[in-house]
């Protein structure tokens, strides 16, 4: 299983590499915060897997919903003079601390 | 960590999948990131190179300054580059003159009468200068400040102000001229120096053969003032060429 995601995060790094498709600097902010998302999500699932309650589905969405709506949510936050880009990178990031400390634990206590 | 290893394969590949995203997002930023600090980079480059340009253009229209000052002063002969150099009082000058020096009255006040009138004042000075002018004076020079078109004499406290510059009693003024014309022009009856005497202002009048006028110290950038070429006349600018030559 691990391999499986290795080589998936191994090949999407490649893939970004390589493709000729960029980001434009001015939505570089929104792709850090769906980055920061997704980080989360994978780490949740992690978690969730290593708390025997983990379910493809809920990982799935988590990802994809979390690092849209995070996105979208910044995006529309300029709009109304919110910077919610450093909400959701704190939020975010506060909960992959948590979680490496969960997982941490996980392994350690067991 | 057991679902993780059980999983069927649509749920590995999925994972697969999501981390493929994940991998994907994460270099795309990278990328983002990184071209961000080259830009920077490529601007501090870029302002050091168009820095560097400038100063060049600069010393190249320095240069062509030069240059067009050595044809414009190639163009116009020594003899009337050195008549505008007079008339400006940008150069020193020597010459057969006069000098008259002037100080306030020694003459005790009178009671009652105004203490004013034993004092030298802006208008005296100007009275002298205008006679020193009608008779002929080309180059004048008040307590070495060298009058100019754009000289003024005016009263400044206790003091005049010539050429911005404060000077004070005692006057000297310096002209070069014909000697004997200037001193008899000031000297004449009922002239400015009979007028001084009346109130006891000290006047003292010198023939010189060797006047020594100083140049303007400060020259005046001229801000409002800007050449008319007589582009509309060409008869005009052909006499000019001609007076030239």
């Amino acid at each position: 299983m691990i391999a499986y995601a290795l080589v998936g995060l191994v090949l999407g790094l490649v893939l970004g590499m390589i493709s000729p498709f960029t980001i434009p600097p001015q939505y570089a902010r929104y792709l850090a915060v769906a980055v920061v998302a997704g980080l989360d999500s994978v780490l949740g699932g992690v978690r969730a897997s290593l708390e025997h309650n983990y379910d493809t589905e809920i990982f799935i969405s988590g990802f994809f919903m979390n690092g849209i709506l995070a996105a979208f949510l910044c995006f529309a936050g300029t709009y109304i003079g919110i910077d919610l880009y450093l909400v959701a990178v704190l939020i975010f990031g506060a909960r992959i601390f948590q979680n490496i400390a969960v997982i941490r634990r996980l392994y350690m206590g067991k | 960590m057991r679902e993780l290893f059980t999983m069927d394969m649509k749920g590995k590949l999925t994972v697969a999948a999501v981390f493929m995203v994940l991998g994907f997002m994460l270099s795309a930023q990278y990328r983002v990131t990184e071209s961000q600090k080259s830009v920077r980079q490529e601007r501090v480059q870029d302002l050091t190179d168009r820095l560097k340009a400038q100063e060049a253009e600069n010393k190249k229209l320095q240069k062509e300054i030069e240059e067009f000052k050595k044809n414009a002063a190639s163009r116009i002969s020594d003899s009337e580059l050195g008549h505008l150099h007079l008339l400006a009082g940008t150069t020193p000058v020597v010459g057969k003159g006069v000098e008259i020096v002037m100080d306030d009255s020694k003459v005790p006040t009178k009671a009652g009468e105004n203490p004013n009138l034993y004092i030298l004042h802006d208008e005296d000075l100007l009275r002298v200068l205008n006679e020193l002018r009608a008779s002929g004076a080309e180059a004048i020079a008040l307590n070495e400040q060298r009058i100019v078109s754009t000289t003024e004499i005016r009263c400044a406290g206790p003091t005049v102000s010539v050429n911005n510059v404060r000077v004070a009693a005692p006057y000297s003024l310096k002209a070069i001229g014909d000697p004997k014309t200037l001193s008899s022009a000031l000297r004449i009856k009922g002239g400015v120096v009979d007028t001084f005497q009346f109130w006891g202002i000290e006047v003292k009048i010198t023939e010189k053969d060797n006047v020594k006028i100083p140049a303007l110290k400060v020259r005046n950038a001229l801000e409002y003032a800007k050449v008319e070429l007589p582009k509309e006349n060409p008869m005009q600018n052909g006499t000019k060429e001609g007076e030239k030559k």
